[in-house]
């Protein structure tokens, strides 16, 4: 039985369709993340599932029942927002508790759940505070166990990192990915952060204009992906477009090379004019003007000096090489 | 303020503009106050004098309380304000809230359709209310004022809370709508609390003009029963002989239950101002 399954899923504001056929199936246990430009359509999506927007059309089954018509309350799911969306008069407990008071769950039961999730989050001091006295983290940290209190079949995650500040996006990215080992129940997660997409995802669907471009696991995607938006979106610095053409190539219209898959030699099939050079400790960025116009970056691992305006010969391994036609689309 | 920026001329001069205003503000409400506890040769002869030995006289507030019934009166403008105030606050950050909340054919129209009100003065109609109220048989009851208050005070109080519950972050509101609360639940108890200051401020901006008012009771509620404070301070003022001490001892008292509101009020009204420029 599948976690969560779309169909044709479309979505319209007035006469501005933000969604079209969305077709997915997640797998109990599965993390599937949703990545992609801001708007395109990924919180709305996540909002759908959630029932807090109305499909236009299409349906969705969450843990094998249609939920299409039903309210969010009743779908099974929980979700955790980018802002936290605490409750500011009540304190952390209040807060994990409301809930399940509205479900009518009995005392005992609750009590029991609100400790589990207060344990699992180390939030067992701050029981008793209102939001307004939490940092952000711990904010966090209760909104993930308002969500985990309601024991759902789906968690719904909304930017929920994006508020915070690096350091604890890392710690909290790494809560969250631990929380999936525990509780082992389905997650969506949505993120414009590709950090995150990759880090946390067992499945990742990276969406453009409200279109899926493409469903796969974190390597797939980065590896092999199915057409130039999804190959420039994922992976950083992004990856370098080149007309095929002018270094020989008869196949596609673009040749795309990931930047740590370009090397510096003394005499390559390509040469150029360091431009800009971005010394990062562990790795270096160039970025190089090639003598046939194109703009192209490399990434080198380990420290390297170069100059700007220095002329550098660079080469690639044609395996790596990944050519795109006309449309976009990959051609293998 | 930081010592670069602390300038002794520019705080005296702050300081003197802002006590001048507020002498300015004060000086009619002490004036009356002094005069209220003076006796009547003594009002006219020295009227910026303090009540001394000689002129010292309750006389005003012994009318006042002995003549009609000004306790009756005091309580119908009590009644009339503070049902009014309830019934603004209550559907006035009712329909604010679905002007905000919720996407419907027509919303913007709608929205500006209950601001109208705020452009076009209610005392236009007076006639066609009038009408209308002799038409339900609302003549001379508190009804009839609660009705047209709340009329008045409505168009301001959407206008300003629509603006206020916008802000509302929809994440917290949509966080309820997960854990099961009904739309009323959000309303009263996510969404109002948060909104406390623009509710006070709207409070306080109806409140005065409704104490105040004169017009409409003199023409809607003016039986002895019903009469509002204001109305029945008329009593004392004649086409040929106004008696000052009790007219002053009169409008003494009106100031006390408004002041009283208005420091109930005013804490939440002054982060309803900061609200939005100070963070």
């Amino acid at each position: 039985m599948s976690a969560l399954k779309l169909e044709k899923v479309c979505k319209s504001f007035g006469s501005v369709k933000v969604l079209h056929d969305i077709d997915l199936t997640v797998e109990d246990g599965e993390f599937v993340v949703f990545v992609g430009p801001s708007g395109c359509g990924k919180s709305t999506l996540l909002r759908v599932i959630a029932g807090l927007e109305d499909a236009s059309s299409g349906s969705v089954e969450i843990a094998g029942r249609d939920v299409t018509t039903t309210p969010p309350s009743k779908r099974g799911i929980a979700m955790v927002f980018q802002s936290y969306a605490l409750y500011p008069h009540l304190t952390v407990q209040g807060n994990m508790e409301l809930g399940l008071k509205q479900a009518r769950m009995p005392k005992s039961e609750i009590a029991q759940r609100v400790a589990e999730a207060s344990r699992m989050l180390s939030l067992d001091d701050y029981l008793d505070r209102r939001p307004a006295e939490l940092s952000g983290g711990q904010r966090q940290r209760v909104a993930i166990g308002r969500a985990i209190t309601r024991e759902p079949e789906l968690f719904l995650f909304d930017e929920p990192l994006s508020n915070l500040d690096a350091a604890l996006r890392m710690n909290t990215r790494i809560e969250i990915a631990n929380l999936h080992r525990t509780i082992d129940s389905a997650m969506v997660y949505v993120t414009h952060d590709q950090i995150e997409a990759m880090t946390l995802a067992d499945r990742i669907v990276v969406l453009r204009d409200g279109r899926v471009e493409q469903i796969g696991s974190p390597m797939d995607i980065y590896n092999d992906p199915d057409n130039q938006f999804v190959a420039s979106f994922i992976g950083s610095p992004a990856m370098n477009f080149v007309k095929a053409a002018a270094y020989g190539f008869d196949k596609g219209a673009v040749l795309g090379i990931r930047p740590e898959y370009l090397t510096v030699v003394d005499s390559g099939r390509l040469s150029g004019v360091v431009t800009h050079i971005e010394r990062l400790g562990a790795e270096t960025n160039l970025l190089v003007d090639l003598d046939t116009d194109d703009t192209i970056t490399l990434r080198l691992f380990g420290q390297y000096s170069f100059d700007v305006g220095q002329k550098v010969g660079v080469d690639f391994d044609d395996a790596k090489a990944l050519f795109f036609g006309k449309d976009g689309q990959r051609i293998r | 303020m930081n010592k670069a920026r602390r300038n002794i001329w520019h705080s005296v001069a702050a300081h003197g503009i802002l006590l001048t205003y507020t002498l300015l503000a004060l000086f009619p409400v002490f004036v009356i106050l002094i005069n209220s506890f003076k006796t009547r040769k003594a009002i006219f002869r020295h009227p910026l004098q303090l009540p001394g030995p000689d002129t010292f006289s309750t006389i005003g507030y012994d009318t006042v309380l002995k003549q009609g019934d000004f306790i009756q009166y005091f309580e119908n403008s009590l009644i009339v304000t503070v049902v009014s105030l309830f019934f603004v606050l209550l559907f006035g950050a009712m329909a604010a809230f679905a002007l905000a909340e919720y996407r419907f054919k027509g919303n913007t129209l709608l929205g500006l359709f209950l601001a109208l009100g705020i452009m076009i003065p209610i005392r236009i109609g007076t006639v066609a209310i009038l009408k209308m109220m002799v038409a339900s048989g609302l003549v001379n009851t508190l009804t009839a004022l609660i009705l047209v208050y709340t009329a008045q005070g409505l168009p301001l109080a959407v206008f300003i809370l629509t603006e206020f519950m916008k802000q509302v972050s929809e994440d917290l509101k949509n966080a309820g709508r997960i854990d099961g609360l009904s739309e009323y639940a959000i309303f009263f108890r996510l969404v109002l609390p948060l909104v406390r200051p623009a509710m006070a401020t709207v409070a306080v901006f109806n409140m005065i003009p409704i104490w105040n008012d004169l017009w409409f009771p003199l023409i809607l509620a003016p039986s002895e029963a019903t009469k509002t404070l204001t109305l029945g301070s008329q009593v004392f003022i004649g086409q040929f002989v106004t008696n000052w001490n009790a007219v002053l001892a009169a409008l003494s008292m009106a100031i006390i239950p408004v002041l009283v509101l208005y420091v109930i009020f005013s804490r939440q009204l002054i982060r309803g101002i900061t609200s939005g420029a100070v963070k």
